[in-house]
């Protein structure tokens, strides 16, 4: 099976700054990685590349010249090739373009060698919408499952797959190809091998523009149809407190008296 | 400090420090307790290919070198110096292999050594026989097809875990220590058993066995290059092979060093952080400078000694030969005055330092549930095995000997 798994480099910081100036996030300079919730997308690849003897995975990336990186570091982990979507004119795009010119990406594959399944995570840990996946599957109309916790079973035309939901577990059964994004119960991500990291240097990755995916100016132009209103940090967490008192019953004393407080007992 | 590695070199200290910190930390206090040995480490360990990266590619390694195994090792000692022991003394199993072995016998052993699909261990100390491995009593005899082993090794490291070891035994008594032969013996031989397991002070996370060889057959093809050649092995193997315990000292003593930092800063006494007075701040500055000091003596030497063995090694790849052969064709130097130096000097400091840790960290530092302690326990094998210090010391300085014996003998020649 050809499997294609979506990666995205996101900042590797759980503390991003907001300019005050124009509302946006300040992301120069920041440490990039894999988004997160991607390693578990990778992790499924290439388990079920593993599990099924003839098949490959490519990763798939829109961004700036340097989410090279966010591939080789998914070729390390055991994925075989990448393509990656770089385009000036792809800056800035919205989740809908984003989705948009990953469709593409994944048709231009398919071309090439029918495409079984398409893996997602289940959001970035930047933007944190969730809507890509979903999206891809519109544009591609194919079947799209979101929030996939277990794969059951899968064969080159069938997956059986548990979809977490808020009130339990959806077992369900899907035609391929599909769109699936997984969410971290799924798996264990491993560690990448060092001749991994050693071929991931020299492993082919495409480069595809505008042009290569003929991709329509009005569907990823800058901004898209989404307005940022603004944008603030969240609020700060609030510290512990530390338990004064020299002996245990003034300690316990105090534990007392501030559960009172806050009305717990 | 920046030791300007090459981006190959850099992944393997990445990945070991992930594992080290992610993987060993939280579990190490369990198998020092426990004497367990760490088999899901060893799984992690062999999934991202950290047991040959010393090995040449042609045996399925990663084509490093000495410093490749050195970095790893240090890495993986900061966390837990007995854990990260499965992958020296697999390296101790497969250097004796990889240096003198035919190339039929490097073909056999290496690769499962290399992916760590199998552990190796070594043994040549005997309870007669320690420092003195001329001693050696167990004995092999050639019958036919088979060389038939009897005897009792002992102090092995990985004992009962492994599955391929290198031992030694005399094929003629009669030659003392030119009698004495190397093998390479599989787990499962008939005839070949384990004995008693030590109770130790430290490393306990790695078991040490006795090994029981009662009428072993082992076939011809496993005696490693030629009768009588067993002492020459074994000083080949520990010249590459004491840097690797000298990074596993360092390990531990940059591991004890930085538990105690993060102590020493919050642990406050007469209203101020420990840390603040001269006396303890002398103690950590000289921690720190003998570390630093062991460490770049460290890398200088293995430096040097990759650079001078890497030719012999790849000739004997690309032509098919014995590494030593290559060795003697090249001329290539040997390394025993040096390697023993970065050892004696490496597990000198980790003891010190070790000593010093728990010394900083006060009664806490003495205690069990506290990881300090431990690294003090962990750091004093260093300083013993592969050859104690006062026999590094020994070889040192007959080599100095020798070195102005020849350099004398030359300025005579030229005068
Ligand atoms: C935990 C552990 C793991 C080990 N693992 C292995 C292993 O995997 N494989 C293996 O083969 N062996 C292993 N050994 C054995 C180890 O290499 C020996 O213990 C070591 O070489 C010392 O030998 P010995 O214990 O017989 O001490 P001895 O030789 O009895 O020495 C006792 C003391 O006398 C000193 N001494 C001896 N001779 C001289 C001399 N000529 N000049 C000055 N001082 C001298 C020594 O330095 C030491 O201080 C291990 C040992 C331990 C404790």
């Amino acid at each position: 099976m050809h499997i294609v798994v979506c990666v995205k480099q996101t900042p590797a910081a759980t503390q991003v700054p907001v300019d005050a100036a124009t509302g946006k996030l300040k992301t120069e300079g920041l440490p990039y990685g894999l988004n997160p919730w991607d390693e578990y997308a990778i992790e499924e690849a290439i388990r079920i590349k593993e599990k099924l003897a003839g098949s490959t995975v490519t990763v798939l990336s829109l961004g700036p010249a340097r989410a090279e990186e966010a591939i080789r570091a998914a070729i390390a982990l055991g994925c075989d090739e990448g393509a990656h979507l770089v385009d000036p004119s792809f800056d800035g795009t919205d989740n809908m373009g984003s989705s948009y010119l990953l469709s593409l990406g994944i048709r231009k594959l398919n071309a090439a060698k029918p495409v079984g399944l398409v893996l997602c995570g289940k959001q970035s840990n930047d933007n944190e919408s969730g809507s890509v996946a979903p999206a891809l599957g519109a544009w591609l109309d194919w079947p799209s499952v979101a929030y996939v916790r277990k794969f059951a079973s899968i064969d080159e035309k069938l997956a059986k797959i548990e979809r977490a939901a808020e009130d339990g577990t959806d077992s369900l059964e899907v035609d391929l190809p599909a769109v699936v994004s997984v969410i971290k119960e799924i798996n264990e991500p491993r560690l990448p091998s060092l001749k991994g990291k050693m071929n991931s240097k020299k492993a082919p990755v495409a480069k595809w523009g505008a042009a290569e995916l003929q991709a329509e100016a009005a569907k990823v132009s800058a901004g898209g149809r989404l307005e940022i209103v603004g944008q603030t940090p969240p609020p700060p967490r609030g510290g512990g407190i530390v338990v004064p008192g020299a002996t245990a019953q003034e300690k316990a004393a105090f534990v007392a008296n501030k559960l009172k407080e806050l009305k717990f007992i | 400090m920046d030791y300007g590695f090459t981006e190959q070199q850099q992944e393997i200290v990445n990945l070991a420090r992930a594992i080290a910190q992610k993987k060993i930390r939280p579990v190490r206090e369990h198998y020092d307790q426990t004497e367990e040995f760490p088999w899901p480490i060893v799984e992690e360990l062999r999934k991202v290919g950290l047991f040959g990266v010393y090995l040449p590619e042609e045996v399925d390694g990663l084509g490093g070198g000495n410093l490749e195994l050195v970095l790893a090792a240090e890495e993986l000692s900061k966390a837990c110096g007995g854990i990260a022991l499965c992958v020296a003394t697999s390296s101790l199993c497969a250097l004796p292999i990889l240096l003198y072995g035919s190339p039929e016998l490097r073909k056999k052993y290496l690769p499962d050594l290399a992916t760590g699909k199998k552990l190796g261990a070594f043994n040549i100390t005997e309870p007669g026989a320690g420092s003195d491995a001329t001693a050696t009593k167990a004995t092999a005899v050639l019958q036919g097809d088979h060389y038939v082993v009897n005897g009792i090794k002992n102090f092995c490291s990985t004992g009962k875990d492994a599955d391929t070891y290198v031992i030694f035994a005399t094929t003629n008594p009669n030659r003392g220590a030119r009698g004495i032969s190397a093998f390479v013996v599989e787990k499962g031989t008939p005839g070949f058993t384990f004995g008693k397991k030590e109770e130790k002070m430290g490393i306990r996370a790695n078991g040490t066995y006795e090994l029981v060889f009662q009428n072993c057959k082992i076939p011809k093809e496993n005696l490693i290059y030629k009768e009588g050649y067993g002492l020459f092995i074994a000083q080949l193997t520990f010249d590459y092979s004491r840097p690797g315990v000298a990074a596993q000292a360092i390990g531990i003593a940059q591991g004890a060093l930085d538990e105690t930092m993060s102590y020493i800063r919050q642990r406050k006494q007469f209203g101020q952080s420990i840390s603040s007075f001269q006396a303890i701040q002398h103690m950590m500055a000289d921690c720190a400078t003998q570390i630093e000091a062991g460490r770049a003596l460290l890398y200088a030497t293995v430096r040097a000694m990759d650079a001078s063995n890497g030719p012999a090694i790849r000739k004997a790849m690309e032509e098919n030969k014995v590494v030593a052969d290559c060795m003697n064709e090249l001329d290539t130097k040997r390394w025993t005055k040096e390697s023993g130096m970065v050892k004696v000097f490496c597990s000198d400091t980790a003891m010190r330092v070790a000593t010093d840790c728990v010394q900083m960290c006060g009664g806490i530092g003495y205690m069990r549930d506290f990881p300090v302690e431990k690294y003090m326990r962990d750091a004093k094998i260093t300083q013993i095995y592969e050859g104690t210090n006062q026999i590094q010391r020994n070889e040192i300085a007959m080599m100095m000997i020798k070195e102005a014996a020849s350099k004398s003998k030359k300025d005579l020649v030229a005068a």
